[in-house]
């Protein structure tokens, strides 16, 4: 196959077909708890595909340039979740430094990112699927704005649904989930496309 | 009133009082993903039970070794050690197992119930009772599991532990029978049980509060998005609140 048309479809795989949140489940605590306004869960989003995108390539260099050839693969999840828990607070101090405007937008949501699973759910997956370098960024910006998409829809609906007369159950995350359920349904209108 | 700190109490704990998933609502991502049976769940909840117990254990010896300064990544190395052991016993002794539960054994490391135990519990108490708060929160959230899986098993596929419960409607030879709602063993339906158990719960609780008997507090660091309540606020950096964040944006468009 092209590569490019490879990388493409990788792309689309990650965002929409197979969406983090929507069908593999990842990283749903900030998308439950951040998702209550739009304008936090694009930072949020923001935050998650900068982190995404870092991680993936780091994670694929380690994995290619160090754990390969010193044999040290079944290292990787403990070596993949300190690189990430390191990255997050490097990426932090960087951009408060050197990219203050940068900062202000997403630096507020990087800590929250730590203890997200999508963020080691794609370096752990990248090796699984067998990607090269470059499909496993692609695959982590792909995964990132496809959480991006879904917590903007989430959060939209939110904003709408705020005021509604919502039995007392229901109310808080009980309402989010079946939103989140009716969604997936949504989503799953795209199985198969690829 | 049970007596504070004792073996049978940790357990009681962490099966029926502070039940991780029912009353915490916490670990909600493998919650979700893998309880499409419940074999599965019942995996899963051993797995992280395994993992729970031994790493409450260790971190419970060491904590007099273990700086304060740097006790997070300390936690993070010793459970991501016994996460490796687990997922190599799992491929090893049962691959089918570890097929359908994939990449949600290594990310047990980052289920906020394991880390959140270290912090709250084990960096604090004395070994016995640490390994049982352990082995009573990861059996809280193996039956939870079980449970979740149970519901979506029989009204997904009108199985339980494989076992055919409801006999299945043949349309091709005209027998009678359950038709199963596929949509639950799919990921929707994890959403739709998940709901369902938070609205259960909210019943619940409010109905013990009315008899002035209320439950523990659920753990509010994944549903609300406050880190308040959350154990794992130190490793973020002890600053960041979702609503400290929602109001801050609210009066900078304000």
């Amino acid at each position: 196959m092209n590569p490019v048309v490879e990388l493409v479809l990788i792309f689309i795989g990650a965002s929409i077909v197979n969406n983090v949140l929507l069908s593999q489940f990842l990283g749903l605590c900030s998308f439950l708890g951040v998702s209550r306004k739009v304008e936090t869960s694009v930072g949020m989003g923001g935050a998650v595909i900068f982190v995404i995108t870092i991680a993936s390539l780091v994670a694929g260099l380690l994995y290619k340039f160090v754990l390969v050839p010193t044999g040290f693969e079944y290292l990787q999840t403990i070596v993949f979740i300190l690189v990430i828990a390191a990255l997050v607070q490097i990426v932090e101090m960087f951009l408060k430094r050197y990219i203050p405007s940068l900062y202000r937008a997403l630096g507020v949501f990087l800590p929250l990112i730590t203890t997200n699973c999508a963020v080691l759910g794609v370096a752990l997956k990248n090796v699984t699927n067998g990607y090269n370098i470059l499909q496993g960024v692609i695959y982590g910006i792909g995964t990132g704005v496809g959480y991006l998409i879904a917590i903007v829809i989430l959060a939209g609906i939110r904003e709408k649904i705020e005021h509604n007369d919502i039995p007392e159950p229901l109310k808080g995350s009980g309402i989010v989930l079946i939103t989140s359920a009716l969604m997936s349904i949504a989503f799953f209108g795209f199985a198969g496309v690829i | 009133m049970m007596k504070e700190d004792t073996i049978s109490e940790r357990l009681y704990n962490g099966i029926i009082k502070e039940n991780p998933v029912f009353i915490q609502l916490l670990g909600i991502c493998p919650t979700l993903a893998v309880t499409t049976s419940a074999f599965n769940g019942l995996g899963m909840g051993l797995s992280a039970t395994v993992v729970l117990a031994l790493s409450n254990l260790l971190i419970s010896a060491l904590r007099k070794v273990i700086p304060d300064r740097v006790r997070m990544p300390a936690f993070i190395v010793v459970v991501a050690s016994f996460v490796t052991i687990v997922q190599f016993l799992v491929q090893g002794f049962l691959p089918e197992l570890y097929k359908s539960l994939g990449i949600f054994i290594p990310l047990i490391v980052v289920n906020c119930i394991i880390l959140g135990r270290a912090e709250s519990y084990a960096s604090k108490h004395s070994v016995v009772l640490s390994f049982f708060d352990g082995i009573g929160m990861g059996l809280g959230f193996t039956l939870s599991l079980i449970f979740i899986g149970g519901v979506r098993e029989i009204l997904g596929s009108g199985a339980f532990f494989g076992f055919q419960l409801l006999p299945l409607a043949d349309k091709a030879s005209g027998t009678m029978g359950y038709t199963p709602i596929s949509i639950f063993i799919l990921a929707p339906g994890a959403f739709f049980v998940l709901a369902l158990l938070v609205v259960i719960m909210n019943v619940v609780r409010a109905k013990q509060e009315a008899k002035g008997k209320p439950l523990s507090a659920a753990g509010n660091g994944c549903l609300s998005g406050e880190c308040s309540g959350c154990a794992l606020s130190a490793t973020c950096s002890g600053k960041t609140q979702a609503v400290a964040v929602e109001a801050t944006k609210g009066g900078e468009s304000a």
